[in-house]
C-alpha cells in the first residue's frame, strides 16, 4: 500500500481514511488520503476537492434543509415560487408607474434582478452562517468544511431555481413585449435589443455566481467563526445594498438625466463599482434581452479570481482552527 | 495497516467572551493604545502533550473524571481537531459515535437517518440501501425503521446509532459514553459485533464510566486527568488505579467466564 509518510516536521498532521487492502469491492467509506501539515495549500485543496466528491451528503443535507422549512406546509417548496411572484409583481406594477416605464418590459427587468439578489444575499448572510449554523456536525464527525458551504450553495441553488419559474411565468406572459426593441423606460435614449439566442449566456453567467458563492460562504464562514460580528455588519448593510444596486431601479434612468454619459461624471461610478451589479447584469442582460456588455464579465472574472485566491489563502492558514472556534 | 500516533500533541481552546469575540477590540483598541495583556484571549490546554500510538487490534477504554479530556481525545484521534501544537496522524477510515443526537433528523424515519449517517461516514446512498436490510436486522427495530425518529427511545437510537457504524466496516471506531443506554440483550449482541469488528483490521477507542462496559470492549486503557495522560497500559491495572479498587473483584461468575479469565479467582471475588 501507497502509503504516505511523513516527514519529521514541526507540526503534522496525517489523515489517510484508506480503503483497506482486506476490502477490495468499494464496501466501505470512499478512499481519503489528506497528506501533510494542518497548514498547508495541500491540506486546503484537498479539503476543497473532498468536499466536492461528497456530493451525495451535501446534495441531500441541501434538500433536507429545504424540506424542512416547508414541513407540513400544504404548498411546501412552492412557497419559495409564490412569495417570490408577489414580491415581484408587487415592485414591478409600482415601480413600473413610478418611472415612466412599460410593465410588460420592467415587470420582467424587476423580476430577473430580485431573484438573481435573492441569490446573491442568500451567499451574503446565510454564507456567513454557514459554519456556525453547522457547528454540532463539524464538532461531532470528521468531513470536509467544504461539505457545508456547498450544502449551503445548494440550498440557494434549489431556492434559485423555485424561483426561476416566476421569470418563466413572467417571460410567457410578457413574451411579445420583450421580443423586438424596447426601452426599459421612457425617457431612456438607448434601444434594447430585445430577446434572442443569446439568453442561453445567462447558463454560463449562473455558474458563474454558483463558483462565488461557493467562496463567499466559505471566506465568509470562516471569518464569521472568528469574527461574530461579521454576520451583524452584513445583515446591516443588506437592505442598503439592495437599493444601491441598480435591481428595483435601472441604470437608463440615471444616464437619462444627462445629455450625454460623460456629463453624468461620478455618478457612473454609483453602480459601476458596485461588484453586485455586474454579477447581476450578466444574468439579467441575456434573459430579458438588454444590450451586453464585455466589462461586466471581465469584471466577475476578476473577482472570481481575486476571491478564491483569497478564500484559499484563509483557507489554507484558518481551516484547521474552525472546530476550535465554532 | 490501521493505526493512529499522536506525538506531544496539545489541544488548546481560545474561549472568546462575548467581547473578544467581536471585530470591536481589534477595531476599536487601536485607538488609544494597547490595553494591555488582558486583552488577550485566554486559553483553555484541554490536552496537555499526548502521546500515544494505537494499531489495529487495540481495544482501549478511556476513563478519566468529568472534563478530564476524554471526549476532547477522542475527537483529537477522529481528525475533527488537529492539534495545536505537536503531531497527530491517523490511518484509516474513522467512525466516532459522540453525540447520538447530532445528524439525526428528528422527523424524518430511522431508515433515512441511517441513509443520513451512512453518508456522513463517508458511504454513498447505493452502499447504505445494500447494508439497510442488515441494520434493521441487528437493531432489531424492524417496522419501527418507518416512523420518525422523534417516537424513539434513547436506547434505541443508540442501536441504530451503533447498528450504522458497525455496519459500515470502518477501521477505527470512536465511542464515548452513552452507549450504556442500550439493555442487556442487545449490549451483548453489540459486544460481539464490536469485538468482531475490531478482530477484523480494527480499533476501538471507548470512553466509558461504566467498569463493566469497559471490560466486555477493552483490553487496554487510557486513564486522562486534566488534559494529561496520566496512565496507560492494561485495562486492569489502570482502572485499578485509576478506582483504587480492582474491577475484577466484583464481576459476576457468568461475565468472568466469557471474558476467559480465572474463573475461581474471579468467583471468589464475588462471593466476598
Amino acid at each position: 500500500m501507497p502509503y504516505f509518510c511523513p516527514p519529521p516536521q514541526p507540526v503534522t498532521f496525517l489523515l489517510v481514511h484508506d480503503t483497506s487492502t482486506t476490502e477490495p469491492q468499494a464496501a466501505g467509506p470512499r478512499a481519503r488520503v489528506i497528506p501533510g501539515k494542518s497548514r498547508t495549500w495541500a491540506r486546503a485543496f484537498a479539503d476543497i476537492r473532498l468536499g466536492l466528491s461528497d456530493r451525495e451528503l451535501w446534495s441531500h443535507l441541501g434538500w433536507q434543509d429545504i424540506k424542512q422549512r416547508y414541513r407540513r406546509s400544504v404548498l411546501g417548496p412552492l412557497w419559495i415560487t409564490l412569495s417570490m411572484g408577489i414580491t415581484a409583481i408587487g415592485l414591478g406594477l409600482l415601480y413600473s408607474q413610478l418611472f415612466g416605464a412599460e410593465i410588460g418590459t420592467f415587470l420582467p427587468y424587476i423580476t430577473v434582478g430580485f431573484i438573481v439578489w435573492a441569490f446573491i444575499l442568500g451567499c451574503l448572510t446565510e454564507g456567513a452562517d454557514t459554519f456556525i449554523s453547522n457547528e454540532g456536525l463539524i464538532k461531532h464527525l470528521p468531513a470536509p468544511l467544504t461539505v457545508y458551504a456547498l450544502r449551503t450553495t445548494w440550498r440557494l441553488t434549489i431556492m434559485f431555481g423555485h424561483n426561476l419559474i416566476v421569470y418563466f411565468a413572467v417571460l410567457a406572459i410578457f413574451f411579445s413585449d420583450l421580443l423586438g426593441e424596447y426601452k426599459i423606460v421612457e425617457t431612456a435614449r438607448v434601444f434594447q435589443p430585445g430577446l434572442d439566442w443569446s439568453i442561453l449566456l445567462a447558463i454560463p453567467a449562473f455558474l458563474l455566481l454558483l463558483i462565488n458563492g461557493v467562496w463567499v460562504s466559505l471566506l465568509l464562514g470562516v471569518v464569521s467563526t472568528r469574527f461574530r460580528d461579521v454576520p451583524q455588519v452584513i445583515s446591516a448593510l443588506s437592505s442598503l445594498l439592495f437599493f444601491m444596486t441598480p435591481i428595483v431601479w435601472s441604470t437608463d434612468i440615471l444616464s437619462a438625466r444627462f445629455t450625454d454619459l460623460a456629463d453624468a461624471g461620478w455618478r457612473v461610478y454609483i453602480y459601476e463599482l458596485n461588484p453586485l451589479y455586474h454579477f447581476i447584469q450578466i444574468i439579467r442582460a441575456p434573459m430579458i434581452g438588454n444590450a451586453q456588455s464585455g466589462h461586466h464579465w471581465l469584471v466577475v472574472g476578476g473577482i472570481t479570481i481575486g476571491g478564491w485566491a483569497l478564500t484559499l489563502l484563509i483557507m489554507r492558514n484558518y481551516r484547521a482552527r474552525v472546530s476550535y472556534w465554532v | 495497516m490501521v493505526n493512529i500516533e499522536v506525538r506531544n500533541a496539545y489541544v488548546d481552546f481560545p474561549i472568546f467572551d462575548a467581547k473578544t469575540r467581536s471585530l470591536k477590540k481589534k477595531v476599536l483598541g487601536k485607538v488609544g493604545g494597547k490595553i494591555g495583556t488582558d486583552s488577550r484571549v485566554p486559553i483553555i490546554e484541554a490536552l496537555h502533550d499526548i502521546t500515544l500510538s494505537l494499531a489495529d487490534g487495540d481495544r482501549v477504554g478511556l476513563v478519566g473524571h468529568n472534563g478530564a479530556g476524554k471526549s476532547t481525545l477522542l475527537r483529537l484521534l477522529s481528525g475533527i481537531y488537529e492539534p495545536t501544537r505537536g503531531t497527530s496522524s491517523i490511518r484509516g477510515r474513522v467512525a466516532p459515535v459522540f453525540d447520538l443526537g447530532v445528524g439525526m433528523d428528528q422527523e424524518i424515519s430511522g431508515y433515512e437517518n441511517i441513509m443520513i449517517r451512512g453518508l456522513y461516514l463517508g458511504m454513498t446512498r447505493k452502499q447504505m440501501e445494500m447494508r439497510v436490510d442488515d441494520i434493521a436486522e441487528f437493531t432489531e427495530l424492524g417496522n419501527y425503521l418507518q416512523m420518525p425518529l422523534r417516537t424513539y427511545s434513547t436506547g434505541m437510537r443508540v442501536r441504530l446509532a451503533l447498528g450504522v457504524v458497525t455496519s459500515i466496516d470502518p477501521e477505527i471506531l470512536l465511542l464515548d459514553e452513552g452507549i450504556g443506554a442500550v439493555d442487556a440483550a442487545f449490549l451483548n449482541k453489540a459486544r460481539d459485533r464490536l469485538v468482531d469488528l475490531v478482530k477484523r483490521s480494527g480499533l476501538l477507542v471507548f470512553a466509558s464510566h461504566q467498569d463493566d462496559l469497559l471490560l466486555e470492549l477493552c483490553t487496554s486503557a487510557i486513564w486522562m486527568d486534566e488534559g494529561h495522560l496520566k496512565m496507560q497500559g492494561p485495562l486492569r491495572d489502570v482502572i485499578t488505579a485509576y478506582k483504587g479498587k480492582d474491577p475484577f473483584e466484583n464481576i459476576g461468575a457468568e461475565t468472568a467466564a466469557r471474558l476467559g479469565l480465572d474463573t475461581h479467582s474471579a468467583v471468589k471475588g464475588g462471593d466476598t
